[in-house]
């Protein structure tokens, strides 16, 4: 075979793969078995959640945020709810900001469970999923047995969460938090010193801290090349400026150090449940869950009986809704995956005239071709993994 | 917080006063207003100047005035770590007025461009690869436009007899119903049915 012979492959990855994580669809130039363009076609999970939440309510607009991160469904509201508490200068009781701080922990476990499981499961290891997917069950009976649903929960509400949490509820999360721990531990021994998991992640996918910045990364993908920034600790919403907690950061800026810190997040996570159980449980075991203003939060159903007022309030607020004063706003949390942002511009009515959901993975996706480049075909899987994508966010 | 951001807006305003024709601050967020011959010259400022630091790029996003002769708003959101502020750009455009790309500031805008153009229609100059993103292959129209239904133009179905997906005009059992839940008390600018009887 002479010079002119020897062309570039052309492959289609996905969308049906099981390694790309949802609907990805991925175009792979080769050249034997180095990568040399990745083109991914997304979008096949598009639903036009933006231009819906226009045509809703704000009050409306919550569960379209569950559908985004599904695997974190209560990160997402409470972006959404830090944006219009923001505009319409609404306060949280403490009781409420800790059962949302405890459930956004929640959150950030069942996530980091499914990607550090199933990335090993992407480079050949059959175990971890089965044994953390048993602790994620758990999770979502927590999530079943606060607001009735496992994933699709609309539990945070502008104004603070639907609804208490019965104290039998947060004694049970404290007991889970040690079998956890042993679990992580099972896992982390399963894996971390594995010599097939590190041929695969050590530096693979390697990212300089300049360009995690300048590409839009966030979480775990800056922290991994070595940034200690955290939207928790640097920027603190709701009472996380009280908690205890570390961030681990990376050193390298591969897949390898993203494993480690999510496996490191996850205990420190526990450690934020454990210190919201105690409070849940001791001063703030009694008192409202949220803002007590009747012109946005609907009253409780005993109190409709007897008051007039509260009758015409839950009448007005799940007809009409709550007009928010006209601006815009963009709040973020430390999502699982990474920075969560929402832009909303409100014109004074009660819809939200422009909601931008800013999704971690949307970032992190775009970058497949510049952290690719130059790796082997089997190595895109790893890194695929290591980004953290669920479709539910990329393609909204 | 809000001191923070408006020394900065105060130094950027001495600094680059020229690039920007309004910095302002509410809800404890800073809002620059710029036009679209100045955003690269602005970014790049943002981005090195030791002060700035907005290293970090966070998000670009159309929004659609439809009422105002330059419809739409870029906006941009950037992030300094250093400094821990966040910043917001905002560049009026209209339908057939480019907006230079961010891609050679930020190699993030990348995407989000890309979204923009492909939800707005807004077109930037200098991108790499300007294709629609998250629609369709083959989709016409901008879906975010505040004159694009809701419902949208198109259903698709399975054909069973053709075997393969088909697309047909969207026909609606029901039509789309859009409440008006504004208040009489609090004024309507309609007449009410029954209201043009009474006397004035």
């Amino acid at each position: 075979m002479n010079e002119h012979n020897v062309r570039n492959f052309n492959i289609n990855f996905g969308p049906q793969h099981p390694a790309a994580h949802g609907v990805l669809r991925l175009v792979l130039e080769l050249d034997g078995e180095i990568v040399e363009r990745v083109d991914p076609h997304i979008g096949l999970l598009h639903r036009g959640t933006e231009k819906l939440i226009e045509t809703k309510t704000y009050l409306q607009a919550v569960p379209y945020f569950d559908r985004l991160d599904y695997v974190a469904p209560m990160n997402q509201e409470h972006a959404y709810a830090l944006a219009v508490e923001k505009l319409t200068g609404t306060e949280v009781p403490i009781r409420g900001q800790l059962i949302r701080v405890l459930y956004s922990e929640i959150g950030r476990i069942l996530s980091h469970l499914l990607n550090v499981t199933t990335q090993a499961m992407d480079v050949g290891a059959l175990t971890p999923p089965l044994w953390g997917f048993e602790e994620r069950e758990k999770l979502m009976v927590f999530y079943e047995r606060a607001c009735g649903a496992r994933m699709h929960s609309a539990y945070f509400r502008p104004g603070g969460v639907h609804q208490d949490l019965p104290h039998e509820l947060v004694e049970d999360i404290g007991k889970w938090i040690d079998p956890f721990l042993k679990t992580v531990d099972d896992i982390d021994e399963l894996l971390t010193g594995n010599r097939i998991f590190k041929q695969r992640n050590v530096d693979i996918g390697v990212v300089s801290l300049d360009d995690a910045w300048a590409w839009g990364f966030s979480g775990v993908m800056v922290r991994g090349s070595g940034a200690a920034w955290d939207l928790r600790k640097a920027q603190p919403y709701e009472c996380y400026a009280d908690m205890d907690f570390d961030i681990p950061i990376g050193k390298n800026g591969d897949c390898y150090d993203r494993y480690l810190i999510r496996m490191i997040e996850m205990r420190e996570a526990a450690k934020i449940m454990r210190q919201c159980v105690n409070r849940l449980l001791g001063d703030a075991k009694i008192g409202p869950v949220s803002s007590l203003d009747g012109k946005i939060v609907p009253p409780k159903r005993g109190e409709m009986k007897r008051s007039m007022e509260a009758l015409i309030h839950h009448f007005k607020l799940y007809t009409e809704g709550y007009h928010v004063p006209e601006g815009e706003v963009y709040a973020a949390v430390e999502a699982p995956k990474g920075e969560f942002g929402v832009y909303l511009v409100s014109d004074g009515t009660n819809k939200p005239y422009r909601c931008k959901i800013r999704a971690p993975g949307y970032a992190h996706l775009q970058a497949m071709d510049y952290i690719c480049r130059g790796h082997q075909l089997a190595d895109v899987s790893a890194i695929l993994g290591s980004l953290d994508i669920v479709f539910g966010e990329v393609d909204r | 917080m809000s001191e923070a951001l408006n020394a900065l807006a105060t130094y950027i305003r001495e600094t680059r006063g020229a690039l920007i024709s309004d910095a302002t601050v509410s809800f404890g967020e800073l809002t620059l207003t710029a036009t679209a011959d100045n955003l690269i010259a602005l970014l790049t400022f943002l981005r090195d100047d030791a002060r700035c630091g907005f290293v970090n790029f966070t998000d670009i996003c159309g929004v659609d005035w439809p009422q105002r002769p330059d419809r739409f708003d870029v906006v941009y959101h950037l992030l300094s770590p250093k400094q821990n502020l966040r910043i917001r750009i905002k560049v009026a455009t209209g339908e057939d007025q480019p907006v230079p790309s961010a891609c050679a500031v930020y190699p993030g805008a990348d995407w989000f461009e890309r979204e923009a153009y492909d939800m707005y229609g807004i077109l930037f100059t200098g991108h790499p690869d300007l294709r629609r993103i998250l629609t369709d292959y083959g989709f016409e129209g901008y879906p975010l436009r505040k004159d694009f239904p809701t419902t949208g133009f198109v259903e698709v179905r399975y054909d069973d007899e053709a075997k393969r997906v088909v697309y047909e005009p969207v026909e609606l059992k029901q039509e789309f119903r859009n409440f008006d839940f504004m208040s009489p008390w609090e004024g309507t600018d309609y007449v009410l049915p029954g209201d043009e009887k009474a006397k004035q």
